[in-house]
């Protein structure tokens, strides 16, 4: 086991306990919550095994939904943001992803923050439609996306700068 | 069968993508019908475990806040001890005023979820202490949920505030009745729906159980009549009902157990043949 695997397991198990016990608790304006736990699938390393990537994905969203008793919604937003991570990493990174030499520490802010964007709003959509799960609500769906993700991105955004090791 | 293999291995990606999909996808739909989310719960080993010595940190927090909320109970008990008649509404309390044999079990809250459409909470007595599922869960000021899974040591109730939650509930002043549920807004508002238009309503009458469930005894408290209009068919009444209770801020919990819950539901679902 290198050094890599074990900080992977780490950082699983530290998110899912910051997630459930601090993020999903903090109800600022009585509903808005962060999910920062996602953090895990945008910042896995990217030439690795994609199958594992998924499952790994399905587990954590798994983790999540059984400590907030909330079906399958994290699971399934979580699975498919790891499916379509590739197509975003080659629209938000370009030339550098075809590579398959990215390192999140050495990338262009900007860059790093449109593919943050575009996969948590992602996640976020996908998982307000299953916990809702009523399209007659789609006013509400929106909402909760629109001001979930402003506060997600601004918390993954900290959390990677905060963390980045800056050795090159 | 070379090609199909050929076919999986290419594709094993998408496949398995689509696999764990559709398994959250039924794991959800599963959780929107009521009595069958069994298997994706917090009311487990683990997950209780956990939940239960992170709250023994963040109860202090809390703490003058229950202690007031605890010296006003025992106010009102100890007002009602001198003064006997005085109070008779308040006195749900007491096993012996319902009529029905209650048994009353206290309770901590030890994970409490308000902010989705679906919301539970956990807490930390299970089948040991004899918990079962379709207990009544209170506090002194009024109704929490019903429990709707248990473990060893902890059981998850499903709060009123859950879009699937529907308790039998009417108006104090009348006998008028209909079931309580909420749309999934506000924390501090629920809806009374089939209210007959013929009831008379008032903004600020008091709502409580209505004792027709066999969960909640009769006349615990829920919350007072905040609006109301008639629904779209014109023949009952909509209520939105402010409850006493802060659901944001709940700690110590009473768990209702009715013991004549058996002879009822035999008596109600007689065996067939």
């Amino acid at each position: 086991m290198n050094s890599l695997t074990l900080h992977s397991i780490f950082r699983f198990f530290l998110l899912i306990l910051v997630q459930v016990l601090i993020c999903n608790n903090i109800n600022f304006m009585s509903s808005v919550n962060p999910y920062p736990y996602i953090l895990f699938i945008l910042l896995y390393p990217v030439n690795n095994n994609r199958t594992l990537f998924i499952f790994l994905s399905f587990m954590l969203g798994l983790f999540v939904d059984i400590f907030s008793d909330s079906g399958g919604v994290h699971a399934a937003a979580c699975v498919t943001i790891a499916f379509i991570r590739p197509a975003v990493l080659k629209f938000a990174f370009g030339m550098i992803y075809e590579h398959q030499s990215i390192k999140f520490n050495n990338t262009d802010f900007g860059n790093r923050i449109i593919y943050f964007s575009i996969l948590i709003v992602i996640h976020h959509f996908i998982m307000f439609i299953m916990e809702i799960f009523n399209i007659s609500n789609i006013i509400l769906i929106l909402q909760n996306t629109l001001f979930s993700s402003i506060f997600t991105i601004l918390l993954c955004v900290l959390i990677s700068i905060l963390f980045s090791n800056k050795q090159r | 069968m070379q090609q199909i293999i050929n076919f999986v291995i290419r594709n094993k990606t998408s496949l398995l993508f689509l696999l764990l999909f559709v398994i959250s996808l039924a794991l959800t739909i599963q959780s929107h019908s009521y009595h069958k989310s069994k298997f994706i719960n917090s009311a487990n080993f683990l997950t209780g475990g956990i939940y239960e010595s992170a709250s023994g940190i963040s109860d202090y927090f809390g703490l003058k806040k229950q202690n007031d909320i605890l010296v006003e109970e025992n106010n009102r008990l100890r007002s009602q001890i001198f003064n006997g008649s005085d109070s008779i509404g308040t006195s749900f309390i007491d096993s012996t005023s319902f009529g029905g044999r209650y048994k009353m079990q206290s309770a901590r809250i030890i994970n409490n979820n308000y902010a989705a459409s679906k919301n539970y909470l956990t807490i930390n007595k299970g089948e040991k202490n004899n918990i079962k599922e379709d207990l009544g869960v209170i506090t002194s000021k009024g109704i929490i949920g019903i429990i709707d899974n248990t473990s060893n040591g902890y059981a998850r109730v499903l709060s009123i505030l859950n879009t699937k939650s529907k308790i039998n509930a009417q108006l104090k002043a009348s006998d008028q009745f209909g079931s309580l549920e909420w749309d999934g807004k506000s924390s501090e508002i629920v809806q009374l729906t089939d209210i007959s238009k013929f009831a008379p309503v008032r903004e600020g009458d008091t709502i409580v159980t209505g004792g027709k469930s066999s969960i909640f005894p009769k006349g615990i408290p829920i919350g007072t009549v905040y609006g109301f209009e008639l629904d779209i068919s014109g023949d009952t009444y909509t209520v939105d009902v402010k409850l006493f209770n802060d659901m944001t801020n709940l700690s110590h919990v009473y768990i209702i157990e009715n013991l004549d819950i058996e002879e009822i539901k035999l008596l109600e679902n007689p065996i067939d043949e």
